[in-house]
C-alpha cells in the first residue's frame, strides 16, 4: 500500500475513535477546569498518562488529596487491563523498531479494539496501526485542551455524551462476533463480567473479571489443544 | 492541591500505567513468547470487548429503572441498528442521542 493509502485507511478507521475522543476529551477538559486544573494540566496528563477512564478518576483523587499509594493502587486496578491488551501485540510491536515504545504508550481500549479489526497484510497493518496511534493520541490531547478552554462556553447540558464510548465498544464487540466462528471467548467474557459486577460491585470488578476470563480462555484453549492432539493420533 | 502534589501524583500515574503496558514486552524481550500466551493473545480481544461493554454499563444495577434502563435500551438500539446497517457512525450517533434523551425523560 502507498503511504497515502495507509494514512487514508488509518484515518477512516479512526473516525469512530475521533467522535468518542472528541466528546470524552472535551468532557475531561471541562471537569479538569472545574477542579481548578487549567488546560495545560489536561494536556500534560493526556499526553503522559493517556488512559481515558483512569484520567477521569484521577481528577477526583487529585481534588480530594488522595495519598500516592491510593493513586498508584487505583492506577494499577483500572489500568491492569492494558497488560492484557499488550499481550496481544508483543509480536507486532516488537517488529516496529523505534516506534515500539510509542506503540506501547499509546495502547488504549479504543486503539486495541480497532487494531484487532484490521485485516491487511502484516507490514501494511503495522504501518496503519502506527498512523492510527498517532491520530488518536492527537485527538485525545486536542479534545482535552478544547474542553478546558471552550467547554465552559457551551450553554447546554452535555450529560450522557460519554455513551458514545459504550456504543463504540458494542459495535466492536459485534465485529468480533461476526468475524470469529467460535463464540466461547465473547460469551465467557460477558457472563464472567456480569457475575463479577454483581459480586464485587462497579468499583472493583474489572481486575477479577479479567483474571477469571483469562483463566476460562486458558482452560478452554487447553481442552481444545488436547482434543486436536487426540484426533491427530486417531485419524 | 499544590503544583508539587499534582506533579507527584501524575508521575506515579504515568509510571504505573506505562509499566502495565510494557510488562509483556519486558517479559518476552529475550525469550520467545510461549505458544499458549500467543494463542491467549488472539482469544482475548472478543472476551475483553465483552468485559468492556459490561464495564460501560456497570452502573445499571445501581439505578435499574432510571439511567440503567436508558443505558440498556440505548445499548440494545446500537446493537440492533449495527446488525441491520453496519454503519459505525450511524449507530454511535443514534445510540448516544437516544441515551441523552432517555436519561432526561426516565
Amino acid at each position: 500500500m502507498s503511504r497515502r493509502d495507509i494514512v487514508k485507511t488509518a484515518f477512516i478507521r479512526s473516525l469512530p475513535i475521533l467522535c468518542s475522543y472528541l466528546f470524552l476529551g472535551i468532557a475531561y477538559g471541562i471537569l479538569m477546569e472545574e477542579a481548578g486544573l487549567p488546560w495545560f494540566w489536561t494536556l500534560t496528563t493526556s499526553l503522559t498518562v493517556y488512559t481515558g477512564a483512569f484520567q477521569f478518576v484521577l481528577i477526583s483523587l487529585l481534588s480530594s488529596g488522595a495519598s500516592l499509594a491510593t493513586v498508584a493502587l487505583t492506577a494499577f486496578l483500572i489500568n491492569s487491563r492494558q497488560t492484557f491488551y499488550a499481550l496481544s501485540y508483543v509480536e507486532d510491536f516488537s517488529k516496529m523498531g523505534r516506534r515500539q515504545v510509542f506503540m506501547i504508550h499509546t495502547l488504549t481500549d479504543e486503539t486495541y479494539a480497532v487494531n484487532g479489526t484490521l485485516t491487511q497484510p502484516d507490514e501494511d497493518r503495522r504501518r496503519i496501526m502506527f498512523v492510527l496511534a498517532v491520530l488518536c493520541y492527537l485527538y485525545w490531547a486536542a479534545a482535552g485542551v478544547i474542553g478546558g478552554i471552550l467547554g465552559q462556553l457551551i450553554p447546554w447540558d452535555m450529560t450522557g455524551i460519554d455513551f458514545c464510548m459504550t456504543a463504540l465498544f458494542i459495535i466492536i464487540f459485534i465485529d468480533h462476533w461476526e468475524k470469529n466462528p467460535r463464540h466461547f471467548p465473547a460469551i465467557a467474557g460477558a457472563v464472567i463480567a456480569v457475575i463479577c459486577l454483581l459480586i464485587f460491585g462497579a468499583g472493583s470488578f474489572m481486575l477479577p473479571a479479567l483474571l477469571m476470563t483469562s483463566a476460562a480462555l486458558l482452560i478452554w484453549d487447553s481442552v481444545r489443544q488436547r482434543r486436536d492432539e487426540a484426533s491427530e493420533e486417531m485419524p | 492541591m499544590t503544583v508539587t502534589s499534582v506533579l507527584t501524583a501524575l508521575a506515579v500515574s504515568v509510571a504505573v500505567t506505562f509499566a502495565l503496558r510494557a510488562l509483556p514486552f519486558a517479559a518476552f524481550r529475550r525469550r520467545p513468547m510461549p505458544p499458549v500466551l500467543c494463542r491467549l493473545g488472539r482469544l482475548l480481544p472478543p472476551a475483553i470487548m465483552a468485559v468492556l461493554v459490561v464495564y460501560c454499563l456497570k452502573d445499571v444495577p445501581a439505578d435499574p429503572s432510571g439511567s440503567g434502563a436508558a443505558g440498556l435500551m440505548a445499548a440494545a438500539l446500537v446493537a440492533v441498528s449495527y446488525r441491520l446497517k453496519h454503519s459505525t457512525f450511524f449507530s454511535i450517533t443514534l445510540g448516544t442521542l437516544v441515551y441523552m434523551l432517555l436519561i432526561r425523560l426516565l
